[in-house]
C-alpha cells in the first residue's frame, strides 16, 4: 500500500489531522471508560444473592407496641401459614435487598484491637435458613438448641454461618469453622460457611464485600418481630402475597403494614437497582452520542478533502489508478489517523482511569477493553469515511483536463 | 459592518447545509447534555433559605478521645452533638437565636375512620427553631422556652399535615396521636421546604420531602420517640439519649454580624477549653468550629458520586464535540482561502477577516444553543423520571436558560478562533495566483 504519499499528504494538513486524531483519542478514552463503569454495574445487577429469590416474598410490620410483639409474631405466624400455597414463613430480621437491620462492625478479638470488617448479621428464626435457600458448604446448618431467646439488637452469643467471602477475608487460607470474632463485647463462633448470602444493601459496597454477611440463629420474640419470610411456589408467590395483606389486615389490625418494604424479592431487586439501571442507560447514552458525534465529524472533513482534492483524483484517475484505488487511499489515509488517535487514546483512557480510580473507587481497567475499543473505532472510522471515499472514487478522470 | 457580516455568515451557512446541519447537531448535543447535569448541580447546591442563609452557622465542638479512630464507613461523630453540649450552648445564649434539633419518623394514628396509621417524617427541635429559620405560621404559634422545659405535650402541624388529618388548616387545639402519645395543636405552619433540607443530617434523604411536623425536643425525649438521625458513641451509652458520650443532635445559630461570628466562635473555643479542664474532653479546644451555611453544605458533600460523575462525562462529550467543530470549521474557513484573498486584496484588514469568522461562529453558537436548550429540557425531562430523591428538582430556570446561550455561544466562538486565526493568516498573493 501507498502509505508514503498518503502520509506526505497529511503533513499538508497537519492541524486538521491532529484534530481528527485528538478526537478520536478522546473518544477512545471516553469509550473504554464509560464500557468499564457499564461493565461494572451490569455485574452489579447481577450480583449473586445466594437466595431464592423468585420463591421468597417479605411482610414487614411496625406500629404495633413492643409489649404485643409476642402475640403478634404468633398471630401472623399461624395466619399467614393458613394461605393456600404458602410453603413456609419465617422471621428474619434484616432482608435481601430489603430492610437493613442488622450491619455493625465485627472484631477478631475480644480487646477489640484487630477490626474484621462492617458486616450484615440477618438474625432468622427455625426455618428462615432453609426458606431462603442458603447452601451450606462446610460445617453444618443451625440446630434446634442454635435457636435461643435473646434482648436488644441480636444473641449475644451465638454459633453462626458466615459467607465463603466473608471468611475468605477474615481468616485467608485458613479453616473458619470453630473461629471466634466479636461485636463489642457479644462472642460469635463460626459453625457454618455458606455460599453466598448478599447485604440487603449490594450497591452502597465494592467488591467481595457486597457478600460479608452472618446468619445469627434466634428465637422469635419481643426482639425478633414484625419482619416476615414468605415462601411459595414462584409462580403463586405474587398471589400470597396478596393474600398476606389481606390476611394481615383481618388478624393483626393494631400493626400497619408497610406497603414500600413488603414486597416479592424479585421486585425489592429491581428496586435496589434502580439508580443503577439509569446511570447504564445514561452511559450507553454518552457512548451513542459520542461515536455519532465522532463519525459526523470525520464525515464533514473527509468530504471537505475530497472536495479539495478532487483535481488531484482526477489526474491519478487519468494516468491510470483505478476506483478501488482512490477508495483504498482514502480508507488507509483514515486507518492512520484513527490508529494514531488510538494509541494516543489509550494513554488517555489509563489517565482517566487513574481519575476514576481516585474519586469513585472504580478497580483499575482491564487491559483487554483496549483493543476493543481500538477495534471499534477503527470499524467506526471506516465507516465514516465510506461514503465520502465512494464520492472521490466516482470522480472521473476528465476532471483532470479541466482547466479551473 | 457587523450587520454585513452575519449577512454573509449567514449566505454561507446556507450554502453548505450538510455541513452546518453537522456542526449545529455537535454544538447542540454537547450544549444540551452539559446543561442538564449543570441544571441538576446547580438546583442541588443552591441556597436553601435565600436572605437568612448568611446568618445562620452550624457549630462544631470535639468531644472525641484522642484515640479515637474515625472508621471508613461510618459518619464522623463530630457532625452532631451530644446532648449535654447542645443543652449548654442553649443555655449561653451567645448567639441571636439558638436551637437544637433532631428528625424523627412518627406513626401517626388518626382518630377519623377510613384512615389508616401512617409514618411521617417530622423534627423534635427547641424554641428558636421557627423564628430563626422564618417558618411562618397559618394557624396559631410555635411553643415557648416554658413548654421546652415543661416537656409540654404540644405539636406544630405543617398545612399538608393538617389538611390530611382534619381537612383543614385550622387545626389549633385539637389532638393528634402520635405514636402512643395524644400531643395538642398549637400551630399549622405554612408548607415549608427548604432544598437541601440542610438542617437535617447527612443521613437524611435532604432533598426529599420536608418536615410535616414539629414538637419540643425535650417532650420527644420524654416519650422516647426515636431519632433518625446518626448516632455516634466512643463507648457505651446504655440507651441514655443524655449520655455525654452519644452524638445525634444538630445544632444551628442565628449570627448578625462578623462581631458576632467572631464572639462566637472564640466562645466555642472557651467552652471546649473548659470542658477539656474539666476532663470531658481532650483535644485541642482550638477543634471547634463555626461554619456558615453554605460551607456546611459544601462540607457534607451532598451531591451524589453518579451526579458528579455525569457531569464530568457531559463536559468531556461537549469538548469531543468542541474538537469536531474547530476540525469542520478549519475545513470550511481554509475552503474559502480564495474569497478572503478577495476581500485582504481590496483592503480588508486580517482582524476584519477575523470578525468575520467569529460572527460566523457566534451563528452556529447561537443556533447549536436552541437545539441545546430543546436537548437540555429532554434531558431535565429523563432525571425527572429518575428514582432518586433529587429528581423532582431538576428544573430549568432564567440563569440556567441564559447560561445554556453564553455557554453555546462562548463553546462555538472558542471553537472558532483557531480556525478565524488560520483563515486570516492566509497569504493574498498566493490564493489569488491560483484564482
Amino acid at each position: 500500500m501507498q502509505i508514503r504519499p498518503i502520509l506526505a499528504a497529511l503533513r499538508r494538513h497537519r492541524l486538521a489531522t491532529m484534530l481528527v486524531a485528538l478526537e478520536i483519542a478522546l473518544a477512545c478514552a471516553v469509550l473504554c471508560n464509560a464500557c468499564f463503569l457499564i461493565a461494572n454495574r451490569v455485574a452489579l445487577l447481577h450480583v449473586v444473592s445466594g437466595v431464592d429469590e423468585t420463591a421468597l416474598a417479605t411482610v414487614q410490620l411496625t406500629g404495633y407496641e413492643d409489649s404485643h410483639a409476642v402475640d403478634l409474631n404468633a398471630r401472623v405466624l399461624a395466619g399467614l401459614r393458613s394461605i393456600p400455597g404458602m410453603q413456609s414463613v419465617s422471621v428474619l430480621n434484616s432482608i435481601p435487598f430489603g430492610a437493613r437491620r442488622g450491619t455493625a462492625g465485627i472484631t477478631l478479638d475480644m480487646a477489640g484491637q484487630h477490626f474484621g470488617g462492617v458486616v450484615e448479621f440477618y438474625v432468622g428464626g427455625p426455618g428462615s435458613m432453609q426458606a431462603l435457600g442458603l447452601h451450606v458448604t462446610s460445617g453444618r446448618a443451625p440446630q434446634v438448641d442454635d435457636f435461643r431467646t435473646f434482648e436488644g439488637l441480636m444473641p449475644t452469643d451465638a454459633s453462626v454461618q458466615i459467607t465463603r467471602s466473608l471468611a475468605e477475608h477474615l481468616w485467608p487460607g485458613t479453616d473458619p469453622l470453630g473461629k471466634d470474632f466479636w461485636l463489642d463485647k457479644w462472642h460469635y463462633r463460626v459453625v457454618g460457611v455458606i455460599d453466598h448470602l448478599v447485604r440487603p444493601d449490594p450497591s452502597n459496597w465494592q467488591g467481595d464485600s457486597k457478600d460479608w454477611s452472618i446468619f445469627v440463629p434466634a428465637l422469635p420474640g419481643k426482639y425478633l418481630a414484625g419482619s416476615y419470610l414468605l415462601r411459595a411456589d414462584p409462580k403463586d408467590i405474587s398471589r400470597v402475597l396478596r393474600d398476606a395483606r389481606t390476611t394481615i389486615a383481618k388478624i393483626a389490625p393494631d400493626a400497619v403494614f408497610d406497603e414500600e418494604g413488603s414486597k416479592t424479592l424479585s421486585d425489592l431487586r429491581t428496586d435496589s437497582f434502580r439508580q443503577d439501571r439509569a446511570m447504564v442507560g445514561m452511559l450507553v447514552g454518552v457512548i451513542i452520542a459520542l461515536l455519532l458525534v465522532t463519525a459526523l465529524g470525520i464525515v464533514g472533513l473527509v468530504s471537505f478533502w475530497v472536495a479539495q482534492r478532487r483535481k488531484q483524483i482526477g489526474i491519478r484517475r487519468a494516468i491510470g489508478a483505478t476506483r478501488a484505488d482512490i477508495l483504498n487511499y482514502f480508507q488507509t489515509e483514515n486507518f492512520l489517523i484513527v490508529t494514531f488517535g488510538i494509541v494516543l487514546g489509550m494513554l488517555l483512557a489509563f489517565a482517566l482511569n487513574l481519575l476514576l480510580m481516585k474519586h469513585y473507587e472504580l478497580p483499575r481497567l482491564p487491559l483487554y477493553y483496549l483493543p476493543i475499543g481500538a477495534l471499534i473505532l477503527w470499524g467506526l472510522g471506516q465507516l465514516a469515511v465510506l461514503g465520502p471515499a465512494l464520492r472521490a472514487a466516482a470522480v472521473p478522470p476528465v476532471v483532470a483536463t479541466r482547466s479551473v | 459592518m457587523f450587520g454585513y457580516y452575519l449577512d454573509l455568515a449567514l449566505r454561507s451557512l446556507t450554502r453548505s447545509k450538510v455541513l452546518t446541519a453537522l456542526m449545529v447537531l455537535a454544538i447542540g448535543l454537547g450544549i444540551g447534555a452539559s446543561m442538564t447535569m449543570i441544571t441538576v448541580l446547580h438546583v442541588m447546591s443552591g441556597d436553601p433559605l435565600p436572605g437568612r442563609s448568611n446568618q445562620l452557622y452550624y457549630p462544631q465542638l470535639d468531644p472525641l478521645p484522642l484515640k479515637y479512630q474515625q472508621s471508613a464507613y461510618g459518619p464522623d461523630p463530630r457532625l452532631n452533638f451530644t446532648w449535654p453540649d447542645a443543652m449548654a450552648l442553649l443555655a449561653a445564649h451567645r448567639a441571636e437565636r439558638q436551637a437544637a434539633m433532631a428528625g424523627g419518623a412518627l406513626l401517626v394514628r388518626p382518630a377519623q375512620t377510613g384512615l389508616r396509621p401512617f409514618y411521617v417524617d417530622g423534627r423534635y427541635a427547641t424554641t428558636d427553631f421557627f423564628a430563626m429559620f422564618g417558618v411562618t405560621f397559618l394557624r396559631g404559634q410555635g411553643w415557648s422556652g416554658a413548654d421546652d422545659d415543661g416537656r409540654a405535650r404540644v405539636v406544630v402541624l405543617s398545612e399538608k399535615l393538617s389538611r390530611k388529618l382534619f381537612g383543614t388548616n385550622d387545626s389549633v387545639g385539637r389532638t393528634v396521636r402520635f405514636g402512643d402519645a395524644d400531643l395538642r395543636v398549637i400551630g399549622v405552619s405554612a408548607d415549608w421546604q427548604p432544598q437541601p433540607m440542610f438542617y437535617a443530617d447527612a443521613s437524611a434523604k435532604v432533598f426529599d420531602d420536608a418536615d410535616q411536623f414539629f414538637l419540643p425536643l425535650s417532650t420527644a425525649l420524654d416519650l422516647k420517640f426515636d431519632t433518625n438521625s446518626n448516632q455516634s458513641s466512643w463507648s457505651s451509652f446504655e440507651g441514655d439519649m443524655k449520655s455525654p458520650v452519644l452524638t445525634w443532635l444538630q445544632v444551628w445559630v442565628q449570627l448578625k454580624d462578623a462581631g458576632q461570628v467572631a464572639a462566637y466562635r472564640q466562645f466555642l473555643i472557651d467552652y471546649s477549653a473548659q470542658q477539656k479542664a474539666l476532663g470531658r474532653f481532650e483535644r485541642p479546644p482550638t477543634q471547634a468550629r463555626l461554619y456558615g451555611l453554605m460551607s456546611w453544605l459544601d462540607r457534607q458533600n451532598l451531591v451524589p458520586a453518579d451526579v458528579r460523575l455525569q457531569l464530568w462525562l457531559a463536559l468531556g462529550f461537549l469538548l469531543v464535540c468542541m474538537i469536531n467543530i474547530v476540525a469542520l470549521l478549519l475545513a470550511k474557513f481554509l475552503r474559502r482561502s480564495g474569497e478572503v484573498s478577495v476581500r485582504r486584496a481590496l483592503g480588508a484588514r486580517r482582524r476584519d477577516i477575523f470578525l468575520q469568522f467569529g460572527i460566523e461562529s457566534a451563528v452556529i453558537g447561537l443556533a447549536g444553543g436552541v437545539l441545546g436548550l430543546v436537548i437540555a429540557q429532554l434531558g431535565l425531562w429523563s432525571v425527572r423520571h429518575r428514582p432518586d430523591d433529587y429528581a423532582h428538582l431538576a428544573q430549568m430556570d432564567v440563569s440556567m436558560l441564559i447560561g445554556t446561550f453564553v455557554l453555546a455561544v462562548l463553546a462555538s466562538v472558542l471553537a472558532g478562533l483557531l480556525p478565524a486565526w488560520r483563515a486570516c493568516r492566509v497569504a493574498p498573493a498566493l490564493q489569488l495566483k491560483t484564482l
